[in-house]
């Protein structure tokens, strides 16, 4: 029998755990030390030291009157609960709790696609649907919608979204939370509640109007501890006519300056609409062979200047910086577009245009093939390169964690980020592999997020010398005005620290809400720098 | 702790173990059509992605890294896998590969994968 959930007698668990299993069904209430360990964070940065946050069962409910059920055992027994969905946030948990000694609440088997809408454009899923299924249901019925994806084929549209995922398409649907629309939530307590115009019985606007009438209240579920998301709605965007790309790239270092001003406003008005890509082509690609000419230039005292980066891009033909745009739309609405973003960016001196590839919508297997899938729709799992064995890659990783900084929309921002990540790697020692010019990794609308990946290694010297690197840099960061968005567990708290106005008056409030709804502090202990009062004070 | 160590030596132990079963007792059965039809379902729904053919799949570039030309890259077409090897990778993870749960892949569904991707493997050493 795996460990004890913290402040409970080996009595109260196992009568706990029997009453899950009248609940769920024995099959499905885990508790031998090998089904257990299937609840291990696959990438955890304490791999195999003590420290590592383990599960101490795990429940696995296949509707929401379950779901309420097992809340209410929770309750009686104070049993610690941490729902998953597909458990498959890796780098920033994957399937296992903050607390260790919690029960994992594990919804993989809620996975109904409830609703696709092709007229309306939405769909409502169940938490444990993955974006590979939901592209499947689509794809079968032949429905017109496009699929906003992040990377992780194998993620939750619900999870995703709760945790504040991005995607590729437009930029409104590339925000998952921000493009939800209604949910269903199992409280602590196992009332359930439905947002928006779910609360009025013979609607049919739970999809489609998000806010019903007084508070929003959607924002309380994400990244917290006050609910359990059973149903999630979701906007789609409408299946475009056409896809097109193409690339601008400059030749100064200041010229990041204006191409970030161009970017933002052709994005803010509509002229283009999918996630743009900055890139330093001055470098080469991440799997261009070393050139002894860069290397020479860059491994003088104190590194290379921008004016000899400059010449030395000049006598290659290389851009310093270039910029992907991306549209969705009728094929010769979003050429007219590409047009006119060449004619904006055209005012900086010396910026060139390349055609990227284009198609029409529903692409062939072929096309499909040779695209970027996610953003044409077609979830994949091509980011797992990062670590994985290859060519370039003799040692491959045990895994990543992501330190996820929010960057302003300027040029500006960006090079100021730069210095600070550069510096902060140096100063600290934490392997952020990036290469010399890190650049924005994924793209709201309105803000930018660089995402630095961490490898897990074997052995627990370097875990543990990463880990305090870790939150070093977000300090330092921080005191910079770069603060992350999204973090594992191990540095939750780190992160919430640096979100300190008021003497961390936003902490406070949480965890007042959190008293009020979930007096026993049973779900989800820790999630987000919320603790539950009794452990609260035990931290402090 | 639960399992520490896991995909470091213990893991290492572990295959070495599955691979001296290989040949005896793992290979004993022949599955039925239909169980293979049900592995290959499986293998499409949480395989394919990472090891099949075509471009951007990390388990295929991995393997092809590590084996060369000496074994196929893409799983489908290996001869020399047992079905306890494959078992392990699903629930222990390797590498970047993570755990998989019985909540994702069953039991049941797992001895149809791995009875789909041994199809091919000769009992050699059987003997």
């Amino acid at each position: 029998m795996p460990k004890l959930p913290p402040g409970l007698s080996s009595q109260d668990f196992q009568e706990a755990i029997r009453q899950f299993e009248g609940a769920v069904g024995k099959q499905w209430v885990f508790t031998s030390d090998e089904d257990v360990a299937l609840y291990r964070d696959s990438y955890s940065v304490f791999l195999g030291e003590p420290e590592e946050i383990v599960a101490s069962a795990a429940v696995a409910p296949d509707t929401v009157e379950q779901v309420q059920k097992v809340m209410k055992i929770a309750n009686t027994f104070k049993v610690p609960m941490f729902p998953i969905s597909t458990g498959k946030n890796l780098g920033y948990g994957g399937s296992a709790p903050n607390l260790s000694g919690s029960v994992v609440l594990d919804l993989k088997r809620m996975n109904r696609v409830l609703e696709v809408d092709d007229k309306r454009h939405f769909a409502l899923v169940e938490p444990g649907v993955s974006y590979f299924d939901l592209y499947r249901y689509v794809h079968e019925r032949g429905l017109k919608v496009l699929l906003d994806l992040p990377d992780p084929g194998w993620g939750s549209p619900v999870g995703n979204s709760l945790d504040h995922g991005v995607g590729y398409s437009t930029g409104e649907m590339r925000d998952h939370f921000g493009s939800h629309c209604g949910m269903e939530v199992v409280l602590p307590n196992g009332e359930l509640i439905r947002t928006g115009m779910g609360a009025a019985p013979n609607t049919n606007t739970w999809q489609d109007y998000r806010y019903g009438a007084g508070p929003y209240v959607d924002g309380m579920f994400s990244q917290s501890n006050f609910g359990v998301v059973t149903k999630m709605g979701f906007w789609l965007n409408p299946l475009p006519d056409a896809y097109l790309s193409g690339t601008v790239t400059v030749p100064k270092h200041q010229d990041m300056i204006p191409l970030v001003d161009i970017l933002n406003y052709l994005e803010n008005s509509g002229i283009t609409n999918g996630m743009p890509q900055l890139g330093s082509p001055i470098y080469g690609g991440p799997f261009a062979p070393p050139d002894p000419e860069l290397s020479a230039v860059m491994s003088k005292p104190g590194g290379a200047t921008p004016a000899e980066l400059e010449a030395y891009g000049a006598r290659k033909g290389r851009g310093y910086w270039s910029c992907g745009l991306q549209f969705y739309g009728p094929e010769k609405v979003i050429a007219a577009q590409w047009e006119h973003a060449r004619e904006k960016f055209s005012s900086i001196p010396g910026a060139k245009f390349e055609n990227g590839p284009s198609y029409k919508f529903p692409l062939t297997p072929e096309q499909i093939e040779k695209s970027h899938k996610v953003t044409v729709g077609v979830p994949d799992l091509s980011i797992f390169m990062i670590g994985a064995r290859s060519p370039f890659n003799a040692n491959p990783s045990h895994g990543h964690v992501w330190f996820s900084p929010i960057v302003p929309r300027t040029g500006q921002a960006i090079l100021d980020a730069q210095k600070v990540f550069t510096d902060a790697s140096r100063e600290t020692g934490l392997p952020l592999l990036n290469g010399p010019a890190p650049l924005p990794a994924t793209y709201y609308k309105r803000a930018f997020i660089f995402i630095f990946g961490i490898m897990v290694s074997t052995d627990p010297a370097v875990n543990k010398k990463n880990r305090e690197a870790f939150r070093n840099v977000i300090k330092i960061a921080a005191e910079k005005g770069f603060v992350e968005y999204r973090t594992p567990p191990a540095f939750q708290d780190d992160v919430v620290a640096t979100y300190s106005f008021n003497n961390h008056s936003l902490l406070r409030f949480h965890e007042t809400i959190k008293d009020a709804i979930d007096p026993n502090g049973i779900l989800a202990a820790g999630r987000y720098g919320i603790w539950p009062k009794a452990m609260r004070a035990r931290k402090a | 702790m639960i399992g520490s160590g896991l995909i470091g030596t213990s893991m290492q132990g572990a295959l070495s173990v599955c691979l001296l079963a290989f040949g005896s007792a793992a290979l004993a059965q022949t599955p039925s059509d239909a169980q293979l039809k049900k592995g290959q379902e499986v293998y499409q729904n949480w395989c394919w992605n990472c090891h099949g053919s075509g471009a951007g799949k990390p388990g295929t570039e991995a393997l092809r890294a590590k084996y060369k030309d000496a074994r196929p890259a893409d799983l489908e077409q290996r001869t020399d896998l047992a079905p306890v090897v494959i078992k392990t990778f699903v629930r222990k993870g390797v590498s970047i590969m993570p755990i998989f749960r019985k909540t994702e892949i069953s039991d049941a569904e797992l001895d149809a994968l791995a009875a789909y991707l041994a199809r091919n493997t000769k009992a050699k050493s059987a003997n």
